[in-house]
């Protein structure tokens, strides 16, 4: 039998680790040498505020005094979390075997009903990795490869369940033009017979819509779940999200944009710098490729300085780290930003492209990208420049949880 | 008489780009970085023929009255760089019919004029070991390069005469690479069997060798190379058994050997530095991609130089890119190594795990005048390469766009370029 003082201590216990989540999320002042809040100029001998999982103040350390109890911590460079705007990670694993790639099904070229929450695992090694190297919020999902390979999503980096980490379950729907989808599927065999097979899908999806919009539900068609989503692409709740790199691809993805009025996020587009213009009178972003990708076959044109050209012809760009099929098993969007920076971007563009912009872009910069009073509390933690590649990445808060804390 | 002085005067402007080549050339004003001692600063670095003749501060170098002078002030020099382990110039090695080809040679095969080499000129490389892939137990004989300007295999080699000398190492692999459907392994200890075996035959060979009773036979005169330690084995090795498996292998048969990636180098670093077996590693930018590599660290050159075990990086191009080379030293650095043992581990270490020590990996009198001409310090993100040499000739100049190209990347540079990558072959 317990007795009751064994009970109590019991109680006691239960009460104590019921706490210790809130007294993560509790309050903490970070002071930065540098801050870069991407809201204004960077603060030098700045402080952040967290508290209760968002920013409760930013500013230099002579305008803001540390309340009592908020834990303190210092580093040399402080930023916003960053952003990796087009991964596959959570759905592709790190061990690479048959278990753990659902990036991308096969079966047929034109999925657009695979959604990714039914396949992210939010405890992923690589996911892990990724929040490590301060790298909080992910836009991930199904890869390219597929005329319409499925849905994609944005989570923290952060969370045991996708529940938990999913902050937009159904961001957009990632499609891809060109020779990749022909070397997986035997149809379509052609570029010219993928695009066929993508705008037949699509004036489907068109009918689908039009017909769902009848006042009598009895007219409506029965419910489809391909068209339903793509017809979500059509009335312009989310992007269509193409991966292409070579220039016919890029100009047939403007081309169906323009066809079918849907918007459109260019995905990779390795040779975007022979079309600057055109993407720039486009208005649509493009979320380069990683400067890093092997240079072969499709990607042959990449270039260490495409994200330079795309910052001065204006037009709205990230980083991701993209898909990779081998080893590394996923680029790391800090270190793509730093190549980008060496070769001709500007330092602040780069953290921008890492943050802000990248908020900007997947439309979250209401609660993402900086460092401003009420945003969420995700803050990476630096001992040099950031883009340096011997500075480590040596602190990492997300929802104002201290997810990280040994240097990397 | 007019022919006769036309013809002179050919001969002359014929020879003026070797004259050219004779100039002595001095560097003047660089941050050194010799790998053999501490680095220079405002140092002289006198070429001439090829090789170094001169190294030292300013002011205690004498510069040859006839030497061009080059100022180089705020640049930091290093020497060429070399590359243990690399697949540039579309290298082949063996084919399916079997997992051990000895008597292949990746030097048929390798494509000089490939694209690909301007990458690893580009990259500060100058020193490369060509090898065939990793989904054999012995894919091949390898081959070492100097990237020298080039248009046929014999512009490049390190050895005399092809046909005759020893060109190269020869390659090995343990793991899940080479385990594939018969005639190929399909367990661990299934490979060390046909691996042991290869080398018991050899041995029987170099016995009838002695004997003059044996006949012509490329695999086995290529294996007693291997056992008479004048070929070294270069060994595709992860996982800590597997590396375990190499040191008990080469025990056993006594050749020279060299661990490649080594990526569980961090558990067994005592029993490596203990061997005395120099390791020639790759860092990645993440773990993974395939079970052997989920375990790989940043701190595995770390962990081997601090046991005084030797260690050396490799591109191992395409997986990471040659432009990129001094960044995976850097990223050492970032997990701790000392940037000292970080700049050898990218040029005379890997010198000495090719035999090529004699020749290049530091800024020595009489070595050959490969170097690289950095615009600052070697493991900042912000310093380029600028210029690389080889044997006082400039192979790369980034101030010359047709070159730069190579270092950036842009329309159609790599657009056929060789993307070896290990295991999808």
């Amino acid at each position: 039998m317990p007795t009751l003082r064994t009970l109590s201590f019991a109680a006691l216990c239960a009460v104590l680790l019921l706490l210790l989540p809130l007294r993560a999320t509790a309050q903490t002042a970070i002071e930065g040498e540098t801050v870069y809040t991407m809201a204004g100029d960077p603060i030098t001998n700045g402080v952040v505020l967290l508290s209760d999982g968002v920013i409760e103040a930013v500013g230099p350390a002579t305008d803001i005094t540390i309340p009592e109890g908020y834990t303190v911590h210092q580093a040399a460079v402080v930023t916003p979390g960053l952003i990796d705007t087009r991964s596959v990670v959570g759905l592709a694993g790190i061990y690479n075997i048959d278990d753990d790639q659902d990036q991308l099904e096969t079966s047929s070229p034109l999925q657009p009903e695979l959604r990714a929450v039914d396949a992210y695992n939010a405890q992923e090694e690589l996911v892990e990795w990724l929040r490590n190297l301060g790298v909080t919020t992910i836009h991930t999902g199904h890869a390219p490869g597929a005329l319409i390979s499925g849905q994609t999503m944005i989570a923290k980096t952060h969370g045991r369940t996708v529940n938990e980490a999913v902050i937009d379950s159904l961001a957009m729907l990632s499609m891809t033009l060109g020779p990749q989808v022909s070397s997986t599927f035997d149809t379509p065999g052609t570029r010219s017979k993928g695009v066929s097979m993508l705008r037949t899908h699509l004036l489907e999806a068109q009918a689908y819509h039009e017909g769902m919009q009848a006042e009598d539900p009895a007219d409506r068609p029965r419910r489809n779940l391909q068209m339903e989503t793509t017809a979500r692409v059509l009335a312009g709740e989310i992007p269509a999200l193409m991966a292409v790199h070579e220039v016919p691809e890029i100009m047939t993805a403007l081309r169906l944009a323009d066809e079918f009025g849907f918007d459109l996020v260019l995905d990779g587009v390795a040779e975007s710098h022979q079309l600057l213009e055109e993407i720039q009178a486009s208005g649509f972003p493009v979320l380069t490729h990683a400067p890093m990708i092997r240079p072969s076959g499709p990607t042959g044109s990449a270039a260490f300085d495409t994200p330079a050209k795309l910052h001065e012809a204006g037009i709205p760009f990230a980083f991701q780290s993209g898909f990779e099929s081998y080893v590394p098993k996923t680029r790391v969007v800090l270190f793509e930003a730093a190549v980008a920076v060496a070769n001709g971007l500007p330092f602040e563009a780069g953290l921008a492209a890492l943050t802000i912009d990248a908020a900007e872009l997947l439309g979250l910069a209401d609660r993402l990208g900086s460092l401003e009073e009420g945003k969420d509390a995700d803050v990476v933690l630096y001992n040099g420049d950031p883009f340096e590649y011997t500075t480590q990445v040596c602190g990492v808060f997300i929802n104002g949880d201290h997810v990280r804390d040994t240097c990397l | 008489m007019r022919t006769v002085l036309l013809c002179l005067l050919s001969l002359l402007l014929a020879a003026a780009p070797l004259q050219g080549q004779d100039q002595p050339i001095a560097f003047e004003g660089a941050t050194l970085h010799p790998v053999a001692g501490p680095p220079i600063a405002n140092g002289v670095l006198v070429v001439a023929d090829g090789t170094i003749v001169a190294i030292g501060a300013a002011g205690e170098v004498d510069i040859p009255a006839a030497a061009e002078r080059r100022d180089v002030s705020g640049k930091v020099i290093i020497p060429g760089l070399v590359d243990t382990h690399s697949h540039i110039g579309r290298q082949q090695g063996g084919d399916r019919s079997s997992p051990l080809h000895p008597e292949v040679r990746t030097l048929d095969a390798i494509d000089v004029r490939d694209n690909s080499m301007m990458r690893a000129r580009a990259g500060g490389i100058t020193s490369v070991h060509i090898m065939s892939g990793s989904g054999h137990l012995l894919s091949g004989q390898t081959t070492y390069l100097k990237l020298r300007h080039g248009d046929v295999i014999t512009d490049l080699l390190f050895c005399d005469d092809p046909t005759t000398d020893i060109c190269g190492g020869i390659k090995m692999a343990n793991g899940t690479n080479p385990i594939r459907q018969p005639p190929f392994p399909g367990t661990r200890a299934k490979s060390a069997a046909l691996q042991r075996a290869l080398f018991v035959e050899a041995e029987a060979y170099r016995e009838e060798m002695a004997n003059g009773t044996a006949s012509r036979d490329l695999a086995n005169e290529a294996m007693v190379e291997v056992l008479n330690g004048d070929r070294i084995v270069h060994f595709h090795t992860h996982t800590h058994e597997d590396i375990l498996t190499v040191l008990r292998m080469r025990e056993e048969f006594g050749f020279n050997v060299v661990l490649h990636h080594v990526s569980e180098a961090w558990k067994v670093a005592d029993e490596i530095a203990a061997a005395g077996v120099p390791s020639s590693i790759i860092l990645l930018d993440s773990p993974g991609g395939k079970l052997e590599a989920t375990n790989i660290r940043w701190e595995n050159g770390r962990a081997l130089a601090e046991r005084g075990a030797d260690v050396a990086f490799h591109t191992d191009d395409l997986v990471t890119d040659s432009r990129l080379f001094l960044r995976m030293a850097a990223f050492g650095v970032r997990a701790g190594m000392d940037e000292d043992a970080a700049l050898e581990a990218l040029t005379l270490a890997g010198a000495r795990m090719l035999g090529l020590d004699d020749q290049v990996g530091s800024l020595e009198p009489g070595k050959d005048a490969d170097f690289v001409v950095l615009s600052g310090p070697p493991f900042s993100v912000y310093s380029l390469i600028e210029e690389t040499w080889i044997e006082g000739q400039p192979v790369f100049d980034r101030s010359d766009p047709d070159d730069a190209k190579f270092a950036t990347g842009g329309m159609g540079t790599y657009e056929h370029a060789s993307g070896h990558v290990h295991g999808q072959d």
